[in-house]
């Protein structure tokens, strides 16, 4: 998801305090961006400089450098950062030094829509547009037109160890009670029942708790979705979950990781698709994936957070046509590389349809599933008018409803009134 | 040569000298710091989202704004209780590191440079060290083995809110890095005192804590106000640690949240809210200014020692 990938997250995350600082100086005043020289180079050609967040997989690097040295049309350097890419790329857009061809996380931000420093890109996908899976284009579209092109599809499940749910006499649970029922039960002195994270589910669980509930961040004409007694009792639920002492809290590593999983810290861990080949290595055949559950049988549905990065276009490049053509090259018609891109690396899903059926990882066992609650119940990690700010204001309230047990009705109204002063600025 | 230059470079090319010299870190000033700092408050007065040359003013809207923003005025109040507690904890602390190491009688240095060393350490691997190994909330952390010998449950030391234990890891850990910094600060300060002095004390029949009192704090009162005012300023300035122990997956938790990091969320992550973030930077560095001037008043910085 934003950010999240594989082994490269804890790097990244090491890398976050100093790097993020470092990134923003290199992105301000460095001169080196990853650009060749405009005069001088073979010929006619333009030069673009492309950018990607380093992704923790080995070899992906190469792939990308790889895919750039193969088109023909243009001189492509590929920029990989580690460190802090987000702010690293937002803030390069600003000045003259940044890329031509980028990836964001979930595609560019509304802000960066609406300030016009990313390139319409609607034309590019012609035929195939009905091909891409609808919720990530939906993400990237603001007012009819298309601003990134999905690369490829990360989502959130739950993994959980069959062999100790069956020792215990429990069943996949499929509501939150059972959930949290189940997760006591597995809790011993040495394992923990679950792990959604360090901060007890406040970075992951804010949107699952809302689609368990039938709600959603925003509803369909982009007012506020959740001023609503279900998302009250849902997130009542994550603070029943913290204080159960059937939570593993303060592990080593993050929910992104496997490792707290791995080395049988946990029972369940709600975590990452990329997580899979390690939790298969470590537990061969001896798991089992799951949506996060519906709040309870009569409400709500189960449900996956989906993300995507997507390749846009900086408005500031000298050479906007090329890089478009490059864009369109690379993620629309080269469909072999995309499915080299999702399947030889990681674990990821092609974010087009023909290709998610090509994927031979993907036809069997748990991968098969994660494939299935994409398509069943994916939604995408948060909607694009939901700016920065109201992605604070909710985690704060979920921060004190969880960890200090406040009364969730309250925050919500809090949050409410932020998020809609929010929703009137980008409008506006 | 025209007598013009020979007047401008000065008698020995002392002029001269001096430009090369102290012009490039002028230079390096200006255009790193100074214009920065200036851009920052240009910006403060428009609405300068995702960019640095915006054009909508808004006159004083984003400080209205940002003075109306409960999350920053609570992490301003934070701070202000923080740096209440910190302030003389850390000063007590080093001080009374660099008496004890004054009066080592062997080993004096090896004392000095122990105390000293975890000012090289980076603020963000000893965040690391503590969050990952020392404060580590599963049952093999440090902290849990050695009350887990006690009978005592493990406690997700940075998890919870209640107790706030994450305080005792942020506190701990900073008092580590910099108590040996001040240290040294307060050893030098304690070299400066004359012995005569001291001699003279002794021979008036002044011991122990009449010494410390009447003799040694005095004539620190120099050393006492410098570290006073860094560590104040330290204390709003705080950041990486807090950064390192307390964010997770995009999100930093509302509670022990320093104000730069509150700002460095708003400003710098996908908001990339110049204009807000640049006015709260304004108010936090007129707050930090108007601290340290008060405190330089009320214990005479600055002032001629006698």
């Amino acid at each position: 998801m934003s950010g999240a990938r594989g082994n490269g997250f804890n790097r990244r995350q090491f890398l976050i305090g100093a790097g993020g600082m470092a990134a923003m100086a290199v992105a301000g005043c460095g001169s080196n961006t990853g650009r060749s020289p405009d005069s001088g180079s073979s010929g006619s050609k333009p030069a673009l400089s492309q950018w990607y967040h380093q992704y923790g997989e080995a070899g992906t690097q190469q792939a990308v450098e790889r895919y750039a040295k193969e088109y023909a049309d243009a001189t492509v350097t590929v920029q990989w950062s580690p460190g802090d890419y987000d702010k690293k790329a937002a803030s390069a857009l600003l000045t003259d030094g940044g890329p031509d061809v980028f990836e964001y996380g979930n595609g560019p931000s509304i802000d960066m829509v609406k300030g016009g420093q990313v390139v319409d890109l609607t034309d590019l996908l012609g035929d195939a547009k009905s091909d891409f899976t609808p919720s990530l284009i939906a993400r990237m579209t603001y007012q009819g037109k298309l601003y990134a092109i999905p690369q490829v599809t990360d989502m959130q499940l739950l993994v959980y160890r069959k062999s100790l749910l069956s020792a215990a006499g429990i069943q996949p649970p499929t509501t939150v009670d059972e959930l949290l029922a189940a997760a006591k039960k597995l809790t011993t002195d040495k394992v923990k029942g679950l792990f959604v994270g360090n901060d007890g589910g406040v970075g992951i669980l804010g949107g699952p708790a809302l689609w368990s509930a039938g709600l959603d961040y925003l509803k369909e004409d982009n007012t506020f979705g959740f001023d609503d007694p279900a998302a009250v009792e849902s997130l009542r639920k994550l603070r029943e979950l913290f204080t159960s002492k059937a939570l593993l809290l303060g592990a080593p590593t993050d929910w992104s990781d496997p490792s707290a999983f791995t080395q049988g810290l946990t029972a369940m861990q709600f975590t990452g698709l990329w997580t899979l080949p390690q939790i298969q290595k470590a537990f061969p055949d001896d798991f089992g994936v799951l949506p996060w559950p519906k709040l309870n049988s009569s409400t709500g549905a189960p449900s996956v957070p989906v993300g995507a990065y997507g390749s846009a276009v900086n408005a500031k490049s000298k050479n906007v046509d090329a890089a478009k053509k490059f864009i369109k090259w690379l993620w629309v018609d080269q469909a072999d590389k995309q499915l080299d891109w999702a399947q030889s690396f990681g674990f990821h899903i092609p974010a087009r349809k023909s290709l998610a059926e090509k994927a031979e990882k993907l036809k069997s066992g748990p991968a098969a599933d994660a494939v299935k609650f994409v398509n069943e119940n994916g939604h995408a990690q948060t909607p694009l008018l939901w700016t920065p700010k109201s992605g604070t204001a909710y985690s704060d309230a979920l921060n004190r409803i969880i960890k200090n047990g406040t009364d969730p009705a309250g925050e919500i109204k809090a949050v409410k009134a932020i998020v809609e002063a929010e929703l009137q600025r980008v409008a506006g | 040569m025209s007598t013009v230059t020979t007047r401008l470079r000065g008698r020995h090319d002392r002029n001269l000298w001096f430009l090369i010299f102290v012009g490039p870190f002028v230079l390096g000033l200006v255009v790193f710091v100074y214009i920065p700092i200036l851009w920052s408050i240009w910006l403060s007065f428009f609405d300068a989202h995702n960019t640095v040359t915006p054009a909508n003013f808004v006159g004083l809207g984003n400080y209205v704004d940002m003075l109306a923003d409960s999350a920053f005025r609570s992490s301003l109040i934070t701070f202000v209780v923080f740096a209440l507690f910190i302030v003389p904890t850390t000063f007590v602390a080093s001080l009374g590191l660099a008496l004890l190491v004054n009066r080592a009688r062997f080993a004096k240095t090896f004392f000095r440079s122990v105390f000293f060393l975890p000012t090289a350490c980076s603020y963000v691997v000893a965040s690391l060290i503590w969050k990952l190994s020392i404060f580590s909330g599963v049952r093999f952390g440090l902290m849990n083995t050695v009350l887990g010998w006690f009978g005592i449950e493990p406690i997700a030391w940075l998890s919870v809110t209640q107790p706030p234990w994450y305080w005792l890891v942020i506190v701990t850990a900073r008092m580590w890095l910099q108590a040996g910094f001040y240290m040294i600060l307060f050893l030098a300060g304690l070299q400066r005192i004359a012995p005569s002095l001291y001699e003279a004390a002794a021979i008036d029949g002044a011991t122990g804590w009449k010494v410390l009192r009447f003799l040694t704090l005095p004539q620190l009162r120099a050393t006492s106000t410098a570290v006073l005012l860094l560590l104040l300023i330290n204390a709003f300035q705080a950041f990486d640690e807090f950064y390192n122990l307390l964010s997770s997956s995009g999100q930093y938790p509302p509670y022990a949240r320093p104000p730069l990091v509150y700002l460095y969320y708003a400003a710098l992550g996908q908001g990339q809210d110049f204009g807000h973030g640049s006015a709260g930077a304004v108010i936090l560095t007129l707050l930090i200014a108007l601290v340290a001037l008060g405190q330089g008043r009320f214990l005479g910085l600055g002032r001629r020692e006698d």
